[in-house]
């Protein structure tokens, strides 16, 4: 029997785009139906974000108390060793995705969205059927929300499967492997080489250009670096994979042109996602491309009529709250109302050891958009609770416009610094110009005093350097 | 330097808002005159906008599918002239547009001119001018509330001098700029172009013959169910004899036109549909059917329409026919004509002459029952015996009201003139 929903909205994905899309739109009072074929969340809490940042953690945790064995640290010494039962590690990861697949469910519902199961086919831009496991669902909507995500690309002369594996597999593994080798040192492949590093792997990272984390500046990623080669973590830069070698581990043609084998138990391959476009009909849909993604405008209204797409599929940055943002929106716009997607800009974090964070442009870029800049960078190194958490290691900079003083970006690496983000970003979404951040009172003793003191540092009269 | 904020005209009666459906400027652009600026849609029609002078682009508002309001700006150009020259066509003032912030539907921008004459010394070149006033991509600072506050407000936040520091604008800065924006004062110069906006109202009461007109008119449509009928005629043969007995004539006769034959026709065809030649007096529910036949003769006087009528056309020659046709009409014209001559008609002709067109749907001259109005004579190729030939083909529109003319009579009627018309030697014969 096929049932039929007309729905007023129609949301294709369930990632943190789509569910918030969902959310929405059901808050707003319209008829909306979310179809979503593996588990509420997406990528982002069942494969990404969520899992990865948990795994983060208990690495973290561990390789803390690793560092009380021996000699001790901090005037803490352990005599025996923690033990690492890593089944018992991914079953917690798993019990918290769980619990928010349920929260996403629960929210779905307390919005009166209906949850369709399973992968919607399109035949054309408002109707698609989805096989769900209780017989065929036909939905005729009056607007469509696309937002089916992403996925990891796979490198054709190391394809996934096996011991070769994508950052799925890597948060759901058995054991931790002895020795990883991991193929990209984006911010994924750094991530989940460092919590591995910490849960004792023999890590390796080969990337093809010539440094680590490529789309950031040398300053911002140095702390990396440093981490890596303090732990023991081999990088070759400038490196190719070339595939699977003859008796297992990965070829790999170094920058001196040497080919050289990598001994390996899993080699995780991150190098990129591409957006999910293949598998629903969209040419069916008949929506403009913008190279491999959905064309929208800044309503994130596509060619067609009553067709949206928000997040990954859309493009860069794929960022989950980038989604989630522009998700809401398009419900609002369905609704009537005025929204147009303008932000400032979209915070980045990478929760490497230690931390990431930038928003804006950073002195190049600005310069590079004809800005004369005004740059202030202070070092955590002088920053009273970094140096109490072990955090000396890293800094804020700030960058603004000279004419006028407006904040254009700000970028910081640090450990902790992920949760300094959201104060970057208030201050370039509201307008802040430095002598803004100059009269506001930061609390001490917190790593917020270093946002502080770069601005009066970019106006020439930081106090503590 | 000069700020010429271009409003939407209004491009089509009753239309109070239009659909903007692509623009062909951005801002940054130096326009001619003359310049496509944008498409417009109504619900009738896309219009192409042009611009009415020269200039930089400075702001567009609205973009593709949005409602634009007429009389609302929608394009901001910088201009080289002199003086600020404000709105070349300012809409006419709004009573209820007080200089209250009640969020009036997109209140059109104001140029700023004091920030614009204290920040830019006398420029040299404009366009460079204007282009580092606004560095590209350099967006106004203003916190996300206010940003969607003048979304909802249907500002554009660049057109807005913010109070804070580096610009940053605040409420009270939008506040300040709709209250501006509201405020009829700074008060426009008009600017003299061929292209400008015609928003001009003028109010004519409607008195007198023009009211009559109208008022038979509508009388007519509300009362009568009209049916329309459309026949060709081949008036080859028709305008062969015309010409000849013009050609022939002497000199005491009057010229021929079409329609003295037209006049015969119906003459000749009324006894044999007398419920045509008639008068309906719907409230009484009586239908008087005249013998003689009163032709009314469509006029365009002066004042409007009027139609002087041919009192006995049976007893009239053709050429006696043309005299009373041309004398009635003349008096029509020059407003002569006595009560008399303008009534009493029981069936009516209109003819526009050159004019006639192809087809038109005649309002029965009420309370006859039919009227008929021969269209314009055109050569055309049309087939006789497996022939293309050219002949002189016209069509007859007519209307008849269905309360008293069934279409099979209306029908019969006309295919009787058309059949004279088309062998004119039948006008004659007995």
């Amino acid at each position: 029997m096929t049932e039929v929903l007309k729905p007023k909205v129609l949301v294709v994905g369930a990632g943190p785009g789509g569910y918030v899309a969902a959310i929405r739109a059901g808050q707003l009072g319209l008829d909306t139906v979310i179809v979503e074929g593996g588990a509420l969340g997406g990528a982002c809490l069942n494969r990404g974000c969520i899992p990865s940042k948990a795994m983060i953690h208990a690495a973290s945790d561990y390789a803390a108390m690793m560092d009380k064995v021996g000699e001790g640290a901090l005037g803490i010494r352990l005599r025996v060793a923690p033990e690492l039962d890593f089944g018992q590690t991914v079953a917690w990861k798993d019990s918290i995705v769980h619990k928010l697949n349920i929260g996403v469910a629960a929210l779905l519902k307390k919005a009166r969205v209906r949850t369709v199961c399973g992968w919607a086919q399109f035949s054309d831009a408002k109707t698609c059927t989805v096989e769900t496991s209780k017989g065929v669902v036909t939905i005729q909507a009056e607007n469509v929300i696309l937002a089916t995500g992403s996925r990891p690309v796979e490198l054709p002369f190391l394809p996934f499967g096996g011991d070769v594996i994508s950052s799925t597999e890597a948060l759901s593994l058995e054991a931790v492997p002895k020795k990883l080798v991991v193929v990209g040192a984006g911010y994924i492949g750094l991530e989940l080489g460092i919590a591995f590093r910490k849960l004792g792997a023999e890590v390796t990272v080969v990337e093809a250009q010539s440094s680590i984390l490529p789309l950031y500046d040398g300053e911002l990623t140095a702390p990396v670096a440093r981490w890596l080669a303090k732990h023991g973590v081999t990088v070759h830069l400038s490196a190719k994979a070339k595939g699977l070698g003859a008796k297992g581990g990965l070829d790999v043609l170094t920058a001196a042109g040497e080919e050289i084998n990598l001994p390996a138990d899993k080699i995780l391959v991150t190098v990129g996602r591409r957006p999910v476009t293949d598998s629903f009909g969209l040419a069916a849909m008949a929506v403009d491309m913008s190279g491999p993604f959905i064309a929208v405008d800044d309503q994130m209204k596509t060619s067609m009529r009553g067709v949206y797409a928000i997040g990954d599929v859309t493009g860069e940055p794929m960022l989950a709250h980038r989604a989630s943002a522009q998700g809401e929106m398009a419900a609002e716009i369905i609704a009537g109302h005025h929204r147009r997607f303008d932000p400032v800009a979209i915070p980045a974090v990478c929760f490497t050891e230690p931390e990431i964070v930038t928003i804006g442009l950073s002195p190049a870029e600005a310069e590079a958009r004809g800005y004369r800049t005004l740059v202030g960078q202070f070092p955590f190194a002088a920053n009273g609770r970094a140096l109490s958490m072990e955090g000396g290691e890293g800094f804020i900079r700030v960058v603004a416009a000279s004419h006028d003083h407006r904040m254009l970006g700000v970028q910081a690496v640090g450990r902790g610094v992920s949760e300094l983000s959201g104060q970057f970003v208030a201050a370039m979404e509201m307008g802040a110009v430095l002598e803004d951040m100059a009269g506001m009172i930061f609390a001490h003793p917190t790593l917020s005093e270093a946002f502080h003191e770069s601005g009066l540092k970019a106006l020439g009269k930081a106090i503590h350097i | 330097m000069g700020r010429y904020v271009f409003k939407l005209p209004d491009v089509g009666e009753g239309t109070a808002e239009a659909e903007i459906v692509a623009w062909h400027v951005k801002i940054g652009d130096l326009v001619a005159e003359d310049q496509p600026l944008v498409d417009i849609m109504t619900d009738k029609a896309t219009v192409e906008i042009t611009s009415p002078t020269s200039g930089v682009v400075a702001a567009l508002h609205g973009a593709p599918g949005d409602m634009a309001p007429v009389g609302g700006a929608l394009v901001e150009l910088e201009t080289q002239a002199e003086a600020l020259v404000g709105e070349a066509a300012p809409a006419p003032p709004k009573p209820e547009a007080k200089p209250e912030p009640t969020p009036a539907p997109s209140p059109g921008p104001r140029p700023d001119p004091v920030r614009m004459h204290s920040r830019t010394p006398p420029p040299q070149d404009f366009a460079a001018e204007l282009a580092k006033l606004r560095t590209p991509g350099e967006r106004p600072l203003a916190s996300p509330a206010v940003r969607q506050r003048a979304r909802d407000l249907g500002i554009d936040l660049r057109r807005v001098s913010g109070s804070g520091p580096a610009g940053r604008v605040a409420h009270g800065d939008l506040d300040a700029y709709q209250t501006r924006a509201l405020t009829p004062d700074a008060s426009p110069v008009s600017v003299a172009s061929p292209t400008a906006p015609r928003e001009g109202v003028e109010e004519i009461r409607i008195i007198g013959m023009r009211r009559k007109i109208a008022e038979k008119m509508q009388a007519a449509k509300r009362h009568i169910p009209h049916i329309t009928y459309v026949e060709e005629i081949d008036a080859t043969e028709l305008e062969a004899l015309r010409q000849h007995l013009n050609a022939t004539k002497r000199a005491d006769q009057p010229k021929l036109t079409l329609l003295p034959f037209f006049v015969r026709a119906l003459v000749r065809a009324v006894p044999h549909h007398p419920q045509i030649n008639a008068r309906y007096d719907d409230e009484a529910g009586v239908l008087s059917q005249y013998e003689g036949l009163h032709v009314g003769i469509a006029t365009q006087g002066p004042s409007g329409l009027m139609v002087p009528v041919v009192r006995h056309a049976e007893t009239l020659s053709l050429h006696e026919c043309a005299d009373e046709i041309a004398r009635l009409t003349t008096a029509a014209r020059e407003g002569t004509a006595t009560r008399d001559e303008l009534s009493g008609s029981t069936l009516t002709l209109t003819s526009l002459g050159t004019l006639g067109g192809i087809v038109h749907t005649p309002v029965i001259n009420w309370p006859e029952v039919a009227i008929v109005g021969p269209n314009k004579i055109v050569e055309r190729p049309v087939v006789r015996d497996g022939q293309v030939v050219v002949r002189k083909m016209m069509n007859i529109s007519s209307s008849f009201d269905h309360r008293i003319v069934d279409g099979w009579d209306a029908a019969s009627f006309i295919q009787k003139i058309k059949g004279m018309l088309e062998h004119p030697a039948a006008l004659f014969v007995d």
